[in-house]
């Protein structure tokens, strides 16, 4: 009997997260390089929406939310911002030593709903829920807190911008990211909302998922410190994701849906 | 207990009408995946010869009912029937296109007075099963067999990560 019960819990959990899962395609920014050096030094970034990774398929990454901070905190801005069918782009001149923190973060409500047999989406800050049209029908809201980051480094790696915020999940460096090589054990430390995010799971995927038949994800759980560690043996630009859901504690009823991504490279040794 | 009127039905129909009975029965099976989206594969089914010439498309599963055609646009990611046939066709096939099928066995069963087998020449081929999967990875399975086939026969390889078993049955 025990396994039976078991066994429709299993399906249980298995059909809710079916349904709970969005059809995510990957949003990222990819970077042209991310470990430069010399006076004249400059980046050039894409963004892209796609299912595989890095491949421009789907839909252009709105740049609106990006912010760029020079290794001393300064906002640096983003010249020659493109948007083209597939992808945007934009590019960075390094003018500082250190590195460079390019993201995007967005924390708020997002609503689905019906109005007049037509479905309709809403996003906007948590306070502003009440523009939501009393006439909706079949209103779902949720919290939603995103992070992208790309950290792009001019001479030697530097920490100023990894003062954590206590908001979301944020990444630690042990490791740094501007330091990754095959071979040696790489160590990050993730928070969530400012203490360590035990038990966060995680997804790195390698570029270059069009050139090999199976993706090889590398699964990784934070332990109780919320630290994960990984030897990468294979180069390239790996695509870091974090995803998890919890009851909001801003809106009554609702899930807070977190997320955290960031492009990172691990060159070879 | 069924298997026993099953036989004989068989035995009965082969000694009757051995030409016409002649049968192609292909199994595929999709397996279920722990992944965390996960999206119905895309499956394309054919013969080609010994020597890998593409001779006949006999099954293609895809996302067929989206808006504006828009589920051909991953057929190329069916990459080696993409290469061998896909590119020189117009979609949807008549006879070819199907949606694509959940996680489970499924069954294509050809007659050999078929349209896929009637002008199949004898000879040496091999059924080709290639599946490919949104967020997912994609996996090629070969059975090799004879045409036509004079003695019941079956041949079926295990999959190991887009498909489960694949088999092939002749029935002469």
């Amino acid at each position: 009997m025990n396994i039976k019960r078991l066994g429709a819990c299993t399906l249980l959990a298995l059909g809710i997260g079916v349904a709970t899962t969005a059809q995510a395609h990957r949003a990222w920014m990819l970077p042209s390089a991310t470990v430069l050096s010399g006076d004249n030094a400059w980046v050039t970034v894409d963004g892209a929406v796609s299912n595989s990774l890095f491949y421009f398929e789907h839909h252009p990454l709105s740049l609106e939310r990006l912010e760029i901070l020079s290794p001393s905190g300064e906002p640096v801005e983003a010249q020659n911002p493109a948007r083209g069918r597939y992808r945007s782009m934009f590019d960075i001149e390094l003018k500082e030593e250190g590195t460079y923190t390019l993201q995007m973060y967005r924390q708020g409500a997002f609503a689905r709903y019906k109005q007049a047999g037509e479905f309709k989406r809403w996003s906007g800050p948590v306070e502003q829920l009440d523009q939501i049209p009393v006439a909706a029908e079949d209103v779902r809201v949720s919290e939603i807190d995103s992070r992208m980051q790309v950290f792009v480094t001019k001479g030697a790696p530097s920490a100023h911008n990894f003062t954590p915020t206590g908001q979301g999940i944020e990444l630690v460096p042990i490791t740094h990211p501007n330091d990754l090589v095959t071979g040696e054990p790489v160590r990050f430390k993730f928070l969530l909302d400012g203490q360590p995010a035990a038990g966060l799971p995680l997804v790195l995927i390698r570029d270059g998922i069009r050139y090999r038949d199976q993706v090889g994800e590398i699964e990784l759980t934070a332990d109780t410190n919320g630290q994960v560690e990984v030897t990468f043996t294979e180069p390239g630009m790996y695509w870091l994701e974090a995803e998890l859901e919890q009851p909001s504690r801003l809106i009554e009823g609702a899930q807070r849906r977190l997320g955290y991504s960031a492009t990172l490279e691990v060159l070879p040794l | 207990m069924q298997w026993k009127p099953l036989a004989a039905a068989c035995l009965l129909s082969a000694m009757a009408i051995p030409a016409c009975a002649s049968e192609f029965s292909v199994e595929i099976e999709i397996p279920a995946l722990n992944v965390a989206e996960y999206h119905r594969p895309y499956v394309a089914v054919w013969i080609e010869t010994d020597k890998g010439r593409h001779q006949q498309d006999l099954a293609l599963w895809y996302d067929l009912a989206l808006q504006d055609n828009e589920g051909t646009k991953w057929l190329k990611d069916l990459r080696l029937w993409w290469r061998r046939s896909g590119r020189q066709l117009e979609f949807p096939v008549d006879g070819l296109s199907g949606a694509t099928r959940p996680v489970g066995v499924h069954q294509l069963t050809f007659k050999a007075d078929s349209p896929q087998l009637k002008a199949l020449p004898a000879g040496d081929y091999r059924l080709v099963v290639e599946a490919a999967r949104e967020v997912g990875g994609r996996e090629v399975i070969r059975l090799p067999f004879s045409w036509p086939t004079d003695a019941p026969g079956q041949i079926s390889r295990q999959g190991k990560h887009e498909l489960g078993r694949v088999a092939l049955q002749l029935t002469p």
